[in-house]
Order: C-alpha cells, then structure tokens, then sequence
C-alpha cells in the first residue's frame, strides 16, 4: 500500500507534475524570477541589520567619501547662484566720437533702446562724465589746468538678462562697435570671466575628487564583500555541490553591495544637508549684510538623485568586482 | 546511467586514485562500492558530480559524456544527483526546512511546490516532525536524514552517498540503508560507497570492489560468504 502510493506520486511527478512546470514555463518563471531577486533584496537587508555596528561602520564610510564631492558640488552651486545675480551688473560702454552733439548721442540711445537685446541706455554727457571724474579721482586741480574736456561723451547700455550668455554678449559688443558715432565698445565683463574661469576649475576639481572618493568607495565595498564572501566559504562550497549556479550564489553579495551603497548614498544626504542646515542661518545674515536677498540653497532633486543612484551603482559595482574575483576560487572538493 | 570506460584519475603531484576502472550502472539499480580506504570510492563519486574531472578514460552519466561538459553546465548536471555527504554538509544557520529546500530554491521552484516537496521528502526520512528546528539541535543519524531529504528533494533519478552510515550506530545504519532502499524501489538509481561490509551483505546488493584505485570485483558479496 505505502509503496503503491510512493510509487504513483513518481509516476505523476515524472508525467505530470513535471511537464506542468514546463507549460506554464515562461510565466511561471518570470513571476518566480522577480520573486527570488525581491525575496534575495529582503533577505540580504535582514542580514544586514542583523549586524547593525559593522553595518553602520561600512556606510558610514562610504557615507563620508560621499558627501564629500557631493557637498562641494553644493557649495559651488550656491557660488554660481550669487555670481547669477551680480552677472546683471554687465554693461557695455559705448564711447562716442567726441564731436558727437547732444541729440545726436540721445537719437542714438533712443535707436539701441529699440533693440530686443538692450534693456536701457544711460546717456552720460561729457560735462558729467568730467564731474564725476572731477569729484572721484581726486585729480581735481589738475583737470581744471585742461583748456579743454579731454573725455567723451558715453552711452552705457545694460543688456536684456535673457541675452547675458558671454557669447551673445561679444556679439552684442560687436555690433554696437559697428554704430557710426561710436568710437569704442567696451564690455565690463572681464572680472566676471575670471570668476567663471575659477568656477571651471571647482567644477573640475570636484569631478577628480569624486573620481578619487568613488574608488575609495569601490575599495571598501569590496573588501567588505571579499570577508563576507570568505566568511560564508562553506555554504558556497554546499550550494555549489547541490547544483547552485554561479548567477545564484553572486546574488544575495550583489544585493549586499546594493544596499551598502543605497544606504551610504543616504547617509551622504543626510551629512550634506545638516552641514548647509548649520551654516544657513550665519550665510544668510551674511547675505542681509550685504543688502542681498540670497539664501543658502541645499540640493536640488537631480543632485538628490544623482547621489543615491551613483552610491547604489558604486555598491553593485564593487561587490560586483570581488564576487567576480572570488567566487571562482571557491570549488567543492 | 553510469557509463564507466577505462577512465583514470591522477591528482596533481602524481598520486593515481583511479585506474582504468570501467563499468555499467543500469538505470533503477543499486549498487554498493567498497574497498579500503583511499582505494578510490570517493574520488569515483566525485567524478560523476563533476568534483573532480577524470584525467583518461570516458564517464557518461545520463547519456551525457562528462568530459564534455562545460564549466557552466556543471550547475544543470548536479541538480539531477542526489549526493549525500559523510559529514552531512548542512547549513548550520538554517532551519532543518531551510536546508532542505536550498535545492528547490536554486532550481527555482515556486513558493508553494517548495513547501509541499520539502514536507513530502521529510516524511520520507520520518523527520516531519522536526522541520523548524536548526540541524545541531538533532543527533547524527537525525542530521544524515536530514542530508538525505535534501538529496531527494528534487527527485532526481540518481543517488549517491559516500559513507552514509561512517558515524552511525548498526541499527541506524540499518535504517539509512533501508531509506536507499525505498527510493530504489521507486526507480533511483543508488550508488552508495561504504566499507561496512557486514551491512553490505545483509543487503544483498550489486557490490562493486575497489582496490589501490583498480576494480577488482564486481558481484554480490552475500554468494561468497554464504552468509
């Protein structure tokens, strides 16, 4: 009796039960496919927060190294937003010939007001410009030894903010070069050039940076896979010995790296955005100071993203590394 | 099932474990593989799971030439053995159910299979009772059962144990022994090696003899002894 039954659950399991499995295959697969990896996803977290000091220890690690790069970035952010606002200070200056009359320079004024690039045009008479020059440079006596005004008269035109691209500007320069009574176009621009030329090597110098830090992160998550790796040496040898695949066995190392480097990506965050949290409210009586309305900005969503998805990425990469290095080393004997 | 031919197998460092042993396991046979100590049984064993690979000769099991057989194909070749270990090689850290269902949940079974075909395999070694406790809480003869449910599991056709009884007392032995028994009744192929030949005989099996890594006698012990 007890053999009949046995004997029938091996006939059906080879006729039946295992051609089952075979025509539902595809779904069937797929669904038990997602399953194992967000069963695997939960599995490694569990096993994670069943160490929560050396867990803590090793995001914490790469939490810093992240929000090192990542806190630069914001810092030179924030620069740039300050820059932003005194780049509404370009002006170019035009300098008319100096016989120039009176209306001649307003009717040249009213004709650049005209212009979709030019947001207004002050006009500085010659009087006005020796005025000004009389009571600020302090040469006062000596320019009244002058038999006569040695200075031109000017226009000077603040462009449309819409237009304050460096290379639209030259243009802009240019051709107001070209107009008939202007001797000389100059644009007062230089210092802001500078300024973005040493923005150009921040922003360089935060990508050699990160390069640097995201191998530093590669390294620890690696050698933090490799002790798992050795750590968990005979059950490798066991699974292996039961038919695990290599994809198998690299799974759950894969998913520790993940975390590792989801998680550190948040403690990066969370540093970043306490240290512009303490330094906001010193920076913006800094700004009230300096009569601006500037305020202290912390990351934006595409940095957020950019953090977390890097971390995650440099995780799975070097855990990805290691398992590749190691696993191969590991054969039942 | 197992196709041997003039196969031989010689260890880096020159020891030779096996040589120029051929033989023929039907399908739904058992056999016992016997002979001193380091006359080869294991390093044979190892040869059919791929452990090891043979270094002449030719070993076929299933249809399938294991010479041939690439390293990521290895996997796919040992889910259709059961292999049960002297040492048991169970995982401490998991549940009696745990360990046996690993071989489920590496050939991607679902949830609801797993759980049916682990309690069947558990019934089958007379452990359903104990699925929730950790293998170190069981005796020996409990936690080789337990190996024996794992090898199972996935009903392969072919079973192989290497010392399966090497640390058990007579009548457990005899109890593991009559567990093998069971599944060949159903059709497994059993290839057990073992050196206790008293057991052995009692059993009256196909016994093959290894000697200094050379097949030396292929018969049924109980005609000799007269047992």
């Amino acid at each position: 009796m007890e053999r009949n039954r046995t004997f029938r659950e091996q006939k059906e399991f080879a006729a039946g039960r295992g051609a089952q499995v075979r025509r539902q295959g595809l779904v069937y697969g797929l669904r038990n496919h997602f399953l194992r990896h967000f069963q695997t996803l939960f599995y490694t977290l569990g096993q994670l927060s069943r160490r929560p000091f050396s867990t803590l220890m090793t995001v914490a690690v790469i939490g810093i190294a992240l929000a090192l790069p990542a806190g630069m970035h914001v810092l030179l952010k924030n620069v740039q937003t300050v820059l932003s606002g005194w780049d509404g200070a370009a002006q170019v200056s035009l300098f008319l010939h100096r016989e120039t009359r009176e209306p001649a320079a307003l009717s040249l004024a009213e004709k650049l007001r005209a212009r979709p690039e030019v947001a207004s045009v002050d006009y500085i008479s010659a009087e006005q410009a020796m005025e000004e020059f009389r009571l600020l440079s302090g040469f006062g006596e000596a320019l009244s030894a002058l038999e006569e005004n040695p200075l031109p008269p000017v226009l000077v035109v603040h462009p449309a903010l819409t237009r304050q691209s460096p290379d639209a500007l030259s243009v802009l320069v240019e051709e107001l070069g070209k107009e008939g009574s202007v001797e000389l176009a100059q644009l007062d621009m230089q210092w802001v050039k500078r300024l973005y030329g040493l923005m150009d090597i921040g922003r360089r110098g935060v990508w050699v940076l990160a390069s640097l830090l995201a191998l530093a992160v590669l390294l620890v998550v690696g050698n933090t896979i490799r002790l798992a790796i050795q750590n968990r040496r005979d059950e490798i040898v066991i699974t292996k010995l039961i038919g695990a695949t290599d994809t198998f066995i690299r799974r759950p190392f894969l998913y520790t790296g993940f975390w590792y480097g989801l998680l550190g990506g948040i403690i990066a965050f969370v540093l970043v955005q306490a240290s512009v949290w303490l330094l906001a409210s010193p920076v913006n009586n800094l700004a009230g100071l300096y009569n601006s309305a500037f305020r202290l900005a912390g990351m934006d969503l595409a940095t957020v993203g950019a953090l977390l998805g890097g971390g995650l990425l440099l995780g799975l990469l070097g855990s990805w590394l290691a398992v590749g290095r190691h696993l191969r080393d590991i054969e039942p004997t | 099932m197992i196709h041997f031919t003039n196969v031989s197998k010689r260890y880096p460092g020159g020891y030779e474990a096996l040589r120029d042993v051929s033989f023929h396991l039907a399908p739904g046979e058992m056999a016992f593989l016997t002979g001193h100590s380091g006359a080869g049984k294991s390093t044979l064993l190892k040869l059919i799971a791929l452990i090891e690979r043979s270094s002449g000769g030719q070993v076929v099991v299933k249809g399938q030439n294991l010479n041939k057989l690439g390293r990521r194909k290895i996997p796919f070749h040992r889910r259709n053995i059961g292999v049960i270990f002297q040492d048991h090689r169970l995982l401490f850290d998991r549940t009696v159910f745990d360990n046996v269902a690993l071989p489920l949940i590496i050939a991607g079974y679902s949830h609801q299979d797993i759980g049916r075909r682990v309690r069947a395999a558990l019934d089958k070694v007379g452990l359903l009772g104990k699925e929730k406790l950790y293998p170190i809480t069981l005796s020996g003869g409990e936690q080789q059962r337990v190996g024996i449910a794992r090898a199972v599991v996935n009903k392969p056709a072919l079973l192989l144990a290497d010392e399966p009884t090497g640390n058990l007392d007579p009548q457990l032995s005899k109890e593991i022994m009559g567990i093998f028994e069971q599944f060949n009744r159903v059709g497994v192929s059993v290839l057990i090696a073992s050196h206790d030949h008293a057991l052995i005989r009692s059993l009256n099996k196909r016994v093959l003899m290894l000697d200094h890594g050379a097949l030396v006698g292929d018969g049924f012990l109980r005609a000799a002894h007269g047992a």
